[in-house]
């Protein structure tokens, strides 16, 4: 089956479900993906009204992970008069898994929301395709068999999905979002219940063979280039704190430069922060203007949790994350002792 | 900070020594230090003590703020596990340096710069013997040059 017939599927069962639920009033209103203003792109739009479902697309461009719009909630998902609406989020796996996660960390209340689970078949990793094309613009983008084409003025170009995909889709395990067994009516659409999530982590298995000094120049030269727009902190659905360590000036923790150990360190404490919370959605690194490649680091975060503390995030509202627990008998094999 | 370099009282040579800057925590670790101290247990003179009230208290932040100010190492301590005054502050503590210390490896730098021990009030001979390895492994490592600014 090719891709956009696979698309086509999700988008019309999408619409079925979202049409139904506006209809029964199982919720106020909808947030899902729309066609974006620019190739290339998807927007996220919020519905209210049965006429305007059909405005809800799914292709492999809807890369912006929902649960962001809910923690803190947008205006439009709060009414005067009935305080907090009861809102639809169009959740691939990872949109799914960001918001059980943030009902763990009590950030929203899972009877607030109702997860529309979609079975994603991966977002393409348009930095990469962007960087290839180079300065050339993008008129029109196309999914054909298992083919991404990407038209121009006189150009036309065709990229193989499999290997254009996010690096994190190449490795997802999760693709519907998680079925909450204490709230079965949370998910409607496609839900899958997760137990036991086996991962090798061979990906990034050959940059951690590297010496200290390799890995040093390798992640510096893809650091270097970082502006510090903070656009990777303003994609991540986890990334809610009012006020960021790096906007903190009493006291000034860290500089605010561009240089390298600045650069370097805000992405050393950002990873840190996000140790058993990454949902893996890969938007902090599909957003970078400058390409970096975020995604290595989230993956040694996932391995990190999972080896230590046999923890995938978002699959449990339940479950405390591993960060704010803790156990009498965690292994502490890196502790000085003496011999 | 300028790299140290410190003159051999025996034969004039001079060497390079390590600055370690050591958390220590109040219940066990300072007062360990302490033991050390009037027990006149020898131990390098390269640690710089900062007391904190718990291991729990010690962020991330400070340990990554000590290596871009350019301490050539970081040495942590607190009680055992299962001995923390607050109960509980030195097992989230664990949690947390475990983390950090893999991420460290991660991003390449020497995982030896930063380190992690327990020590509680009565082991002065533990502290000292921890403390002399530590600075062996980070004189090892030599000066910690990897965050200096250009200008």
């Amino acid at each position: 089956m090719g891709l956009e017939t696979e698309n086509k599927d999700i988008e019309t069962n999408l619409r079925e479900v979202a049409k139904g639920l506006l209809k029964d009033k199982k919720v106020d209103v909808i947030i899902g993906y729309m066609e974006g203003t620019l190739p290339m792109l998807s927007q996220p739009i919020i519905i209210d009204s049965e006429e305007d479902v059909d405005k809800l697309i799914w292709n492999n461009l809807c890369y912006v992970n929902l649960a962001k719009y809910l923690v803190p909630r947008v205006p439009k998902f709060v009414d005067s008069e009935k305080g907090n609406l009861k809102v639809g989020v169009v959740s691939k796996g990872c949109v799914g898994r960001a918001l059980i996660h943030l009902a763990s960390e009590n950030k929203i209340k899972l009877d607030e929301i109702k997860i529309i689970g979609i079975p994603c078949n991966g977002v393409v990793n348009r930095q990469r395709i962007e960087m290839e094309i180079g300065e050339k613009e993008i008129l029109e983008v196309s999914v054909s068999g298992n083919n991404v084409i990407v038209k121009g003025k006189d150009f036309e170009k065709e990229f193989p999905f499999d290997e254009y995909m996010n690096d994190l889709c190449k490795t997802c395990k999760i693709r519907k979002p998680p079925l909450v067994s204490k709230s079965p009516d949370l998910c409607v659409g496609e839900c899958e219940e997760y137990s036991n999530i086996v991962d090798d982590f061979s990906d990034i298995a050959e940059f951690e063979a590297l010496t200290p000094e390799e890995k040093w120049n390798q992640i510096t030269e893809e650091l270097s280039v970082c502006t510090r727009c903070y656009a990777c902190r303003e994609a991540c659905p986890m990334c809610y704190c009012n006020l960021c360590f790096v906007d903190q000036n009493k006291p000034v923790w860290f500089g605010k430069t561009t240089d390298l150990p600045d650069v370097f360190v805000y992405h050393l404490i950002r990873a840190m922060h996000m140790a058993g919370r990454c949902v893996a959605c890969g938007a902090c690194s599909l957003v970078c203007p400058m390409g970096i490649d975020l995604n290595k680091i989230n993956r040694k975060l996932e391995k990190i949790v999972k080896e230590r503390f046999d923890f995938t995030s978002g699959l449990d509202p339940d479950v405390l994350p591993p960060m704010v627990d803790f156990k009498m008998e965690d292994a502490q094999e890196f502790m000085l002792e003496e011999d | 900070m300028t790299e140290e370099v410190v003159e051999s009282k025996q034969d004039g040579s001079k060497k390079w020594e390590p600055k370690i800057i050591a958390f220590l925590c109040n219940w066990c670790s300072y007062a360990g230090a302490d033991l050390a101290g009037v027990s006149r247990i020898q131990y390098p003179p390269n640690i710089r003590i900062v007391r904190v009230p718990c291991s729990g208290r010690i962020n991330a932040y400070f340990i990554i703020k000590s290596l871009t100010d350019g301490w050539d190492g970081v040495l942590i301590s607190g009680c055992h596990p299962g001995d923390c005054h607050y109960i509980s502050g030195n097992l989230v503590a664990r949690r947390r340096f475990a983390i950090l210390k893999e991420l460290l490896e991660f991003f390449g730098i020497e995982p030896g710069r930063v380190n992690f021990m327990w020590a509680s009030a009565a082991e002065g001979e533990r502290f000292a013997v921890l403390v002399r390895k530590a600075t062996e492994i980070v004189k090892k490592l030599g000066p910690n040059t990897k965050f200096e600014k250009k200008w």
